[in-house]
Parts: structure tokens; sequence; C-alpha cells
């Protein structure tokens, strides 16, 4: 494994075991199934009930409600393991611990933690994040999904696009401005399914996280009732708190991307023979290595770092955007170089690389766009919001 | 049921392997060790009798503190506790000397063991607990039946499979295919951090066979390229050659 800089040598032994286990995990069960979902364009529920046992659900969360109480480095770990495999599956992991079970312990009441999170943890229930819309994506603040104040609950009306997991979702935490006497607030609802008025259709024709359900949250008049409202937190900083969980974890995940597409650059380089000799010995192809393992190592040693402060709660937003936006950005590089030096055999579903490169156009975009965040590092710098 | 198994220590099969300065053993710096993929199955056959059955489950590990992280995984699959016999591993037999005497005083219903540990190979562990124990012991098992004092053991043979029979107590080693290995998983891995690992001295043993050289494969696998240009013919001719002489497949 890739760690040239012997990052493992900086791990607890318990860091290390749970890196390994989800590694072991992810060779034996996700790689040989992932290209047949990608190609067929499914989610792998199978895998849901072993992700779930292993423990991979809200694993930062506390013992009480069926998670495994991990510090930071450990969940960075898991998610960079977790895409080695794929996009998709970090991704359903991602959303489930930091956009579905984190606001709901970090917002929610007792009852509500009660209610979902073991359910959550197991892999009996599955969640989505509804904040995105159609016409609102880099500026959430001017959604237009609407919860109007009814007698014992809200009455909820607009959409959501690009939602992972919509679909199989029993859950959804859904962002809506409130409409009432005193508020005009962005709350946080838990709309379930089999509500009257939700629907959540899979979008399709996607070329990229081709094994990840991507859908629309569809609100037409749905009730949800006042004890599905999140109580701990008002306005925007509630779906922006529960995005640096989310991104925090991405920018591991890019890492495990970037190793996958490495690893297979250097076994393909030392066996494809040309001109009597393995492609690997031309200085080209050894400059392209080099800058690789380069890339990787800085971006693990961002991570390490990153999660460091958020164990120690110095971590900030910016922070996490600086790591995001370079580790993703890396990996979507690396992966092209890798296709280059896999030739025509790099377009092929035998190897690895197509998909991580077409899942990572994904990644660079969602959860705050490349862009986004170089204008937040830029507001950092500054004092000045450029995208005001 | 009180189930003791034997864990070892083993180089992880993807690790690149170099000879120490002695020429007598590996060189450990930069090599993965992970606890024996064959002991797993013993772990989880006596997690799985413990589910059944009540109980406990010991693992049981012979050598320096490093070995502990075997005795910790065995412990995260599920193990109750861990015992660390801190010894100098000369060979085979003062493995089991040290084992067998770690392992007299519990008294232990079942004692579970790989098949093999990986880094040796020399499948000897079993047989020479069992003569040191004065137990009885089925090896290379791939099916595990246990009723009351009554064990049945299944091993495969060639074309066929031999079930044997004998009682508790009892030592099995186990082969692939024995059952499914759980993950450890992650509230497990941690809850492990606080179980109980006993350490204890083993005697210096003396051995009975020593090392004198170890040596790496000479070559790794070439692979050779028949230019065919302007005769086809020569170079199929050729290629036949070689896999009859060389490779030996024709």
């Amino acid at each position: 494994m890739t760690d040239f800089y012997d990052i493992t040598g900086l791990l607890t032994e318990e860091q290390r075991m749970i890196r390994d286990t989800v590694r072991n995990f992810v060779t034996s069960e996700v790689l040989p199934i992932i290209e047949e979902h990608n190609q067929a364009m499914t989610f792998p529920m199978e895998l849901i009930p072993k992700i779930g046992a292993l423990g991979l659900l809200g694993p930062t969360l506390p013992e009480k409600y069926g998670c495994a109480g991990l510090d930071s480095i450990a969940y960075g770990l898991i998610n960079q393991e977790l895409e080695r495999g794929d996009s998709s599956i970090r991704s359903f992991s991602s959303v489930q611990s930091s956009l579905v079970m984190y606001p709901i312990f970090a917002y929610g009441n007792e009852e509500q933690r009660m209610k979902w999170l073991p359910r959550l943890a197991s892999g009996n229930a599955v969640g989505c994040f509804g904040l995105t819309e159609p016409d609102h994506g880099s500026d959430p603040g001017g959604m237009v999904t609407m919860a109007k104040k009814v007698s014992g609950g809200y009455n909820l009306n607009g959409a959501k696009m690009w939602i992972t997991n919509g679909t199989i979702s029993d859950v959804a935490v859904v962002w809506a401005k409130v409409d009432s006497d005193d508020s005009k607030s962005i709350r946080g609802f838990l709309v379930e399914k089999g509500m009257k008025g939700f629907t959540a259709p899979e979008m399709k024709g996607k070329y990229s996280l081709r094994a990840s359900v991507t859908s629309e949250l569809v609100f037409q008049d749905v009730f949800v009732p006042e004890e599905n409202m999140l109580p701990n937190v008002q306005g925007l900083k509630g779906p922006l708190g529960c995005l640096t969980q989310a991104r925090y974890g991405i920018s591991w995940g890019a890492v495990g991307a970037a190793i996958a597409c490495y690893e297979s650059s250097v076994e393909y380089a030392k066996s494809r023979i040309q001109f009597g000799k393995p492609i690997a010995s031309f200085q080209l192809v050894q400059a392209k290595l080099a800058e690789m393992l380069t890339e990787i190592t800085k971006a693990q040693l961002l991570c390490l770092r990153l999660g460091q402060l958020k164990n120690e709660g110095k971590m900030k937003p910016a922070h996490v955007s600086m790591a995001k936006r370079n580790n993703v950005a890396m990996a979507l590089d690396i992966a092209r170089v890798a296709r280059d030096i896999h030739g025509a055999n790099g377009i092929l579903g035998e190897y690895p690389i197509m998909r991580h490169m077409a899942n990572l156009e994904s990644v660079k975009t969602y959860e705050g766009t490349h862009d986004i965040h170089t204008l937040v590092l830029g507001q950092e710098i500054t004092g000045i919001a450029a995208y005001e | 049921m009180k189930i003791i198994v034997c864990v070892s220590h083993v180089p992880d099969t993807t690790t690149k392997i170099n000879l120490g300065a002695d020429g007598k053993n590996i060189d450990p710096a930069g090599v993965k060790f992970i606890l024996n993929p064959y002991d797993e199955f013993a772990v989880e056959e006596a997690l799985k009798l413990r589910e059944k059955n009540t109980g406990e489950v010991i693992a049981i590990s012979v050598g320096s503190d490093a070995a502990k992280e075997a005795i910790r995984q065995a412990l995260a699959m599920g193990a109750d506790k861990g015992i660390l016999v801190k010894g100098e591993k000369s060979d085979s037999f003062s493995v089991a000397e040290m084992l067998a005497e770690a392992i007299k005083p519990i008294g232990a219903d079942l004692i579970l063991l790989g098949k093999q540990s990986i880094d040796f190979d020399g499948m000897e562990m079993a047989p020479m607990l069992s003569e040191l124990l004065d137990l009885p012991a089925a090896t290379v098992v791939v099916g595990l039946a246990i009723e009351g004092t009554n064990v049945t053991a299944e091993k495969e043979v060639e074309g066929g499979k031999e079930i044997i029979s004998l009682s508790l107590p009892c030592i099995i080693s186990a082969q692939k295919g024995l059952n499914d290995p759980r993950y450890p998983s992650l509230p497990n891995i941690m809850k492990a951090k606080s179980k109980p690992i006993e350490e204890i001295s083993g005697s210096p043993a003396s051995g009975r066979t020593s090392i004198i050289k170890m040596d790496k494969p000479e070559k790794k696998r070439v692979n050779k390229i028949i230019k065919a240009e302007g005769n086809p013919q020569g170079a199929a001719i050729e290629l036949v050659k070689l896999l009859h002489e060389e490779a030996k497949v024709l």
C-alpha cells in the first residue's frame, strides 16, 4: 500500500487496525463486484448490511447509539479505504454518516436520535440529505423549498436534486425555509419514506458515480409533524455544518481513489512491454509516476494534519476547503495521467482508472465545487467574500 | 466451554521480504505483520462455539511484544482475553513447549489453531501440542460438530473426505473452508483495547532444529518475447520448442 512517508507510523494501533479491516473488506467485498454494478448503473444493495455490521456508518458517534465512537483520523481512514474501492460506496457511507446521522445527532433531540441512529448505524435504515435544488447549488440560501406552518406541523412544498441515496432512503434530512408568523429561517426536517406527497425518483443517464443512487426529492403538500423538525439549529449554518463533516471525509476519500489509480499504473507500467522493455523504464513514464507519488504523499500529510486539527477541535471550514479542493483535483489529475499510462487499456472496465476518473468528476463539484472552495480560501485570506 | 485459540503473528503475504544481516532470519524492518490467516478460521470457529454454548475464548501467542498485535486482532474479532508467552522462538518445538506449558494449567475444553502458520509452513504445531499435552488431535479440519463431549471432525483427503471422531478435551487445527471468518467490527476494535492481555514468561527452550541459512529465490520469472518479423513459421517452432524444453508444459 502506498505510504511513502510512513504515515502508518503516526497512527495508533486502533487506527491501523481500522484502516486494515476496511481495506480487507474493500478488497474482498467491493472490488470483485463494483465494476459490474458500475456498468449496470446499480448500487450494490447487498453491501449495506455488511457495511452496517462492520460499523462503518456514523462511526464517530457514541456507543449508546450503536456506533463505534471513533476519532476523526480513523473516520478519515475509513473514507480513504472505501474510495479506493469506489467513490459511490464512499458517497453512500459519507451521506449516511456525515449528512444524516451527524445532523440527527448534533441538531436532533434524544427521541429523534434513539428512533433513527441505531437503525441507521446497523444499515437497517438508509438516509439522505436534501439541500441542493435544481436552481440552487452553490447558493443554497436561495432555496425555494418551503415549510408552511400548519396545525401540528408543517406543510412542505418544493424539490431537491442530486440527492445521493434518495430513492433507497427511509429518512431524508430536508432543509427548507419556514413560513410562519414568527420565523422565516432555514430549518431541518426528517421526512420519512411513505409520507403522503413525498416521492424520490431516481436520476438516470449518469456517466459518473454510476454505482450510486442519485435522486430527486419531490414534496407536494407533504405534512411533516412538529416532532420531525430538528430542534437545535436554525439557518444555513445547520446544513453547512453537516457539509464540513462530509467534505472532511471526501478529502481523505480522494486520496484512496488516487492510490488505486497510482498502484494500477505502477503495476501496469512494469508489466507492459514496448520496444522490448517495460514502459516503466522510459523517463516519461517514470516522471509521471514520480509526480503521482509526490502528490499523493502531500495529500496524505494534508489529511493527517487536518485530522489532528479536527480531533483537537481546531479545524476551521476553510481548512477543510483547502484539503477537499486540493485532494480531489489531485486525484482527478492522477486518474487522467493513469489513463495515459494504461494506454488503450485505460478505458476498459478491467482496470479501475476510467471508473475513478468519471467518479471524481462528480466529487470535484459536489459538496462545494472546486471553484467555491477556492473562493472560501480567498475569503479566508483577504476577509472579502467574492461569491456574495 | 473454555476454548483456547493459538494465534501466530506472521508477515503479510503481499509484503516484500528481505533477509537479515545474519542470513538466518528475515529483516522485520518495513514488513507488515498480520494474524496468520489459518488462525482466523480457528478464532472464528471458537467464537461460533462460544455463541452457541457460552463460555470463554482465550487467544494465546508466543513471541515478543509485537505478537500482541495478533492477539489484539483475535480480541477485536471477539475473543475474551489474551495471553502472551514471551519467549525466544528458536523452532517449532520450542514454541510448542512454551504453548503447552501455558495451556496446561488453564484446563481448556478445546484448543483450536490454524493448520499452519504462513511464515515457516511447518504444519507441526497441532501434532506437537497433541503429544505434549497428551490430548487427541484432528488436523486440517474443514468441518466441526460438537455434541456434549463428542467431537466429529471432517477433513478433505485425496478424492474424498474423512470423518474423525474424538472427544473433548482435544486439539483441532483449522483448514480453509471450515468457516468464513468475520471482520472485526469497528466497535469491537475499540473494545479490544480494554480487554486484558496477560503476559507470562516462557521457559527458554533450546529447540531441536536450527536454521543454517536462508536464501531468496534466485530469479523471478522472466518474460520472453519471440520476434516473428518476416518469419512467423520459425517463431512458432521456437515457441513450441521453448514450451517443451524450458517451460515443460508440452
